[in-house]
Formats: C-alpha cells, sequence, structure tokens
C-alpha cells in the first residue's frame, strides 16, 4: 500500500516538450511510472519517446483517462498551467516548478477551495511510492519500499534523510514533498492524515524548516489525532529573521514567527522526538520499528 | 527584493499617494543643496534597510542650517546595525497631530492577502500586534477580486480613524491594494501616515518589499535591484543568480538544495562553529557554477575555512566531482581549505576522483561539517 500514487496511476505531463520535462519524463518512464500524455499548447500530435502530446490538458485526461498531472511548466506560465489543470477531472496535479509569484498562487489556492482535485507543491521535487510510480524529479535509485512515510518540505534534505534510513536497511512506502512555497496546495497535515490512514505505513517522518506555521499545526494534528509514531526534523535554526533561505516560503519573519525554536517545541509537546541531524532522525524511526 | 524609502515613495508619489516634499543626496554638501530648497524643518533620513532607524539614530530633523550640516555628517558613512549609510533622503518635516498605520502583506496560513490599519501609527507595528492586537483592524482579501471599496472603508472605521480624514485613509488603502498587485508586492506599508495640523494625509515612510520570483514580469523594478542591495556580496549573488544570504561567522557554506544547506549552517552551529554565509548552487554542479560559488565564499574576508555538501540526485556523483575539480584547478591558489562531502547517485565514485591535493574529503555530513569547524578554529588562531 502507498498513497497517492502507485503502478495504476496514469500521468500526464505539462510541458513535456521543454529541457526538464523531457528529461523528467524519461526519467519517470525509466522507473516504471505509467506516462500516458503529454499536454503542451501548440504541440498537439507530436510524441515524446512514444508518448502523445495534446494541445489541451483536457483533451489528454479524456482521450488517455489520465488522472494525475505533473507540471513543469516555466514560472511566467506555471499558474495559468495548474489553473488549466484543475479544470479537469484530474485527482492530482504535482507542480514541480520553482518561482511561481506568491499573488499567482494565491489566486490558485483560492480555486482550489472550490474544486475537488488535490495540489501537491509548487516548489517540491514530487512524490515517490517506491518500487511503484515517482511523480517529479525525485531520484528513484534512493528509495527503497517499505513501512516508512516521509513528507518534507526540502528535496536534497529528504535524499539525506532517505540515505540515512537505507543504510539502516529501512524502506519508505511513499516520500512526499510538499513544497517550499509560502503557498502550497498540501500541507503537511494532509500528508499526515493520509499516512495514518495507510495499513501499511509504520511510522512517520517529518522534515520542516523555518517559516510559516505548518509545523505548529501538524504538531496540534499529530497530538490529536495521530497513532502512528512520527519523527521530526527542522532546518533553519540558524537563519536570521527577514531573510529568504532559498526556499521563498523559508523566511523567519521580522516579528519572530515562523522560528525553528516554535516549530521543535511544538512537534516535541506533541510527542515528536526532533534531531539535531538527519542521522539522529533515522535513530528515532529505528526505535520506533 | 526590498526597495529603499526613497524608491517606494517615488512609486507612491506617481500612484497619487500624497508624500513630503523629498530629495536624494550621497554627499554633505547635496544634503545642504536639498534643505536650501526644501526648508526647514527638514527630516534627514539614512537609506538603508533597517528597522527602527529612528531609534538607532539614522533619522534627525533639522531646524536650521548647522544641525542639518551636522546631522548629515553624522549619519552619511555612519554604521547602522551593520550597513553602512551611503544614500539619505532629505525630506521636508511635517507638522503632525496623529500617526496611522497601513499596510497590506500575504497571510500565509490564509494564502490570501491582508490588509491592515491602526491608529497606532509611528511606533514598531509589530510589537503592536503582539501587545495589543485589538489595535490593529484586518481585512483579508480575495485575490480574485481585489480588495472592494467597501472593504477599505470597513476596515478604516473598524480601525477607528478620525472620520474627518477616514475617506482620504482608505483611499491611499484602495491605491496601496492597486500597488501590492500591480508591482508584485510582498508587503506593502506606509508607518506612519501623518494626519497634518490642517487635516491632510501624508505617507512619512514607505515600505515595499517586491516578490522576487515576480521580478520578470517588471524590468523597472528589477532595476533597482542592484541599487538596493547592502553589500558588494549580495550584489555579486545577484549577478551569479545565487540564493546567497551572508551571515557573521567564518565557515563558509556551500551546498544544493535549501533545506540541506540550512541543515548544514545548523550543523556548523551544532559543532560549535559560526556559518558565514547560505549559499544554494542549486541542481547539478556544473564547474563553471562551482568556480562561481568558490568565489563567493573566498572573497569573503570573514570565511577562514569551508564545507561543500552535494547530494546528487538525479546528477551524478560522479559529474559532480569532475566540476569541482575543475574549478578547484581554475584557482592559482586555494586560499582556504575546502572539505568536500558527496552523497547520493554514484557518491563513491565520485569521492574517488576528487583531487585530494586540492580539498579534503569525508564522507559523512557530520564528519565533513566537524572538519571545516576544527578548519575554520585554526585557521582563525
Amino acid at each position: 500500500m502507498s498513497i497517492l500514487v502507485d503502478d495504476d496511476t496514469r500521468v500526464v505531463v505539462q510541458g513535456i516538450t521543454g529541457g526538464e520535462g523531457r528529461f523528467h519524463t524519461e526519467q519517470m518512464v525509466e522507473y516504471g511510472t505509467n506516462v500516458v500524455a503529454g499536454a503542451v499548447p501548440g504541440k498537439g500530435g507530436e510524441k515524446v519517446n512514444g508518448i502523445p502530446v495534446y494541445d489541451t490538458v483536457n483533451q489528454a485526461v479524456e482521450e488517455e483517462d489520465a488522472d494525475a498531472s505533473v507540471v513543469f511548466v516555466p514560472p511566467a506560465f506555471a499558474g495559468d498551467a495548474v489553473f488549466e489543470a484543475l479544470d479537469t477531472d484530474l485527482d492530482l496535479v504535482v507542480a514541480i516548478t520553482e518561482g511561481i509569484p506568491t499573488q499567482d498562487m494565491a489566486k490558485v489556492n483560492k480555486r482550489l477551495g472550490e474544486v475537488d482535485t488535490r495540489l501537491l507543491g509548487p516548489n517540491c521535487p514530487g512524490l515517490i511510492t517506491p518500487g511503484e510510480a515517482k511523480l517529479g524529479i525525485l531520484p528513484g535509485n534512493i528509495f527503497e519500499a517499505g513501512n516508512v512515510g516521509l513528507v518534507s518540505r526540502s528535496g536534497t534534505l529528504t535524499y539525506q534523510v532517505v540515505s540515512n534510513l537505507t543504510d539502516r536497511g529501512i524502506g519508505q512506502t511513499t516520500a512526499i514533498g510538499i513544497g517550499g512555497d509560502p503557498i502550497i496546495g498540501t500541507s503537511f497535515v494532509d500528508a499526515l492524515e493520509l499516512f495514518e490512514a495507510d495499513e501499511d505505513t509504520d511510522a512517520v517522518v517529518m522534515c520542516g524548516e523555518i517559516g510559516g506555521e505548518d509545523e505548529e499545526q501538524a504538531a496540534k494534528f499529530i497530538a490529536e489525532n495521530m497513532d502512528t509514531p512520527v519523527a521530526g526534523f527542522i532546518a533553519g535554526r540558524t537563519a536570521p529573521p527577514g531573510k529568504r533561505m532559498g526556499h521563498a516560503g523559508a523566511i523567519v519573519s521580522g516579528s519572530g514567527t515562523g522560528t525553528a525554536d516554535s516549530k521543535i517545541s511544538a512537534l516535541n509537546d506533541a510527542g515528536v522526538p526532533v534531531g539535531d541531524t538527519p542521522n539522529e532522525v533515522a535513530e528515532y524511526v529505528e526505535d520506533f520499528l | 527584493m526590498k526597495l529603499h524609502e526613497y524608491q517606494a515613495k517615488d512609486i507612491f508619489a506617481e500612484a497619487g499617494i500624497p508624500v513630503p516634499e523629498s530629495r536624494l543626496a550621497t554627499s554633505v554638501d547635496e544634503v545642504m543643496e536639498a534643505v536650501e530648497d526644501i526648508g526647514y524643518p527638514a527630516a534627514i533620513k539614512a537609506q538603508v534597510h533597517v528597522g527602527g532607524r529612528g531609534k538607532a539614530g539614522g533619522i534627525k530633523i533639522a531646524t536650521s542650517e548647522d544641525e542639518a550640516r551636522e546631522a548629515a555628517e553624522d549619519i552619511l558613512g555612519m554604521d547602522l546595525k551593520g550597513y553602512t549609510v551611503e544614500k539619505v533622503l532629505v525630506e521636508s518635516g511635517v507638522d503632525f497631530e496623529n500617526e496611522l498605520y497601513v499596510g497590506i502583506t500575504m497571510d500565509r496560513g490564509e494564502g490570501e492577502p491582508v490588509a491592515m490599519v491602526s491608529t497606532e501609527g509611528g511606533v514598531d507595528i509589530e510589537a503592536v500586534a503582539e501587545e495589543t492586537p485589538d489595535a490593529i483592524a484586518r481585512e483579508h482579501i480575495d485575490p480574485a477580486f481585489g480588495l472592494h471599496p467597501y472593504q477599505a472603508r470597513k476596515v478604516v472605521y473598524e480601525a477607528g480613524i478620525p472620520r474627518d480624514v477616514a475617506g482620504d485613509v482608505a483611499s491611499i488603502l484602495s491605491t496601496l491594494y492597486d500597488l501590492y498587485e500591480s508591482k508584485d508586492a510582498a508587503d506593502i506599508e506606509i508607518n506612519p501616515v501623518m494626519i497634518t495640523s490642517d487635516r491632510d494625509v501624508v505617507a512619512a515612510d514607505a515600505v515595499m518589499n517586491i516578490d522576487s520570483d515576480a521580478l520578470f514580469r517588471h524590468p523597472d523594478l528589477a532595476e533597482m535591484e542592484d541599487e538596493a542591495a547592502e553589500d558588494e556580496l549580495e550584489r555579486k549573488a545577484n549577478d551569479y543568480g545565487f540564493d546567497y544570504v551572508r551571515l557573521s561567522g567564518n565557515v563558509g557554506i556551500i551546498g544544493n538544495g535549501a533545506g540541506l544547506v540550512m541543515t548544514t549552517l545548523d550543523l556548523v552551529d551544532h559543532y560549535g562553529g559560526e556559518p558565514a554565509n547560505f549559499l544554494d548552487i542549486g541542481g547539478g554542479a556544473k564547474a563553471e557554477r562551482v568556480t562561481q560559488a568558490l568565489d563567493m565564499v573566498f572573497s569573503d574576508e570573514n570565511v577562514d575555512a569551508v564545507v561543500f555538501n552535494i547530494f546528487g540526485g538525479i546528477t551524478r556523483g560522479d559529474e559532480v566531482a569532475k566540476g569541482i575539480n575543475e574549478a578547484l584547478e581554475s584557482f592559482d591558489e586555494i586560499p582556504k581549505k575546502v572539505v568536500v562531502r558527496l552523497a547520493g547517485t554514484n557518491a563513491k565514485e565520485g569521492m574517488e576522483i576528487l583531487n585530494t591535493d586540492l580539498v579534503e574529503v569525508e564522507e559523512t555530513l557530520e564528519d565533513a561539517v566537524q572538519r571545516a569547524v576544527e578548519n575554520a578554529q585554526e585557521a582563525s588562531q
């Protein structure tokens, strides 16, 4: 079992003819992901590695019966691309694009409240159910199937923690990157809720970072609703206030909200151990299992 | 991207928000010319991205030529919380009765903008928000519709703004939202809006931060970026297109991916060192990017040692190692010890390729950071 994606997921890639889209489509297919279509305006009728391309997402969804999309569209057009995906019957839209203007995402966010489709990201590495499917840019070879769920705001930090887990022979049910932007579709709470409901997930790792209050809300959710044990990591303990640390969303406000300390103590209060190093997180997970 | 007060005020004035008469000056002579035009009293205000400029001595009021000269001499070139003041705004002093606060920012939790209005202007609004949150009236804005005129009136009345100026303040708020949206601002605020003895409203300060991710559709604002940069290294980072933040320690840090770089900073601190910077070189590690990144940390005189931490995902470790070798070979001498740690895809192959005459190699993140911290401690003795 897993959450959100598996062997049966039928994927459309938005922006499949661009450099990133083309490269990562190859990687996804190589991993075993069922990529059934591409969508690029003006490129309908073409093929990329044998995958049919349509002018609109709606055509791709209807013709190929797709249920998820991955967005590799440049930032200037990505907001529109997500709107287009949300205007179809897709279950899941994964927005990889980094650098979508925040006000574009505020409008997308408003739309999300009116549709049933789930958005993951933007500015995220995507998600992977090891051995079944990956949607996004995660390096498939470092993951192994297992019983630990992983949710993170950051890509490479996820890989680091996964490698610490793999060193201990611990695999994953599904690993999800929710993205480093201030406004994102799927939150920690959403992902934790899915892992809690998944029978095969026996423990969860949650990698947060400075900025916003998503981790604090997750802590509350864990305390009130979860039986599955959770171990945490929070990046950005040394970040100064008012500075954007790479991710658009990784910023401690001038008034001191969004600090690592606040998140760590909220998680600790919820019974979640928080590692000082990524390796310590893996140790906690080993103890859980 | 943060705009300076004078840059934001130009934008406000063009949009029709009343601002005091002002001139930008970079020397004492220019200040004296400006006050001669503007008259007394005049405010002389440091143009640096520092909150609480007034308390820190960066704003002075002059009522005479002598005072103006003294203020200009004091402020120009002064160190304000680590920033050297190179420019001042010379502004006509406003004879005011009240100070208000008006601002718009993105409420992350709600995922939509929020307008804020308060009669407690002229002080640190974040302190007001903490101590007396009820003193700030708030109104969330549906980004699909924008700020309806009734919402502007509603929040102004709820804040208890005096009735005779409420219409003018609501009008300023509406203009601010237009600017917030049309310029892709992250925050926009006027603190204070002054009510003059003639019951006019004037924007006495101006804060405007632009969403860096939206600069592609605002070439005019993008041009202001260099002018707004505070630091030679930040300017360099802009040119190279790096996500870079300068800090005060002596361990230089280069890595890939925001979360992992932040974690590397945290580990430097955890093992008793002090991070000198945040630098994310992003995906891949082509020799050119590595050279640029090393140039950044090497040209920071505070840096005594460097840790280079790359997790190769799609990018293979052996390719990264080649990039690092090539980059290091392009330097005549390596001015500071560099510890490299590679992980992920083909990491072992990568570690074997690394030229150990030029770098020290460690296998784990923890070991690499500890070694760099030790190197920095030795170098600084």
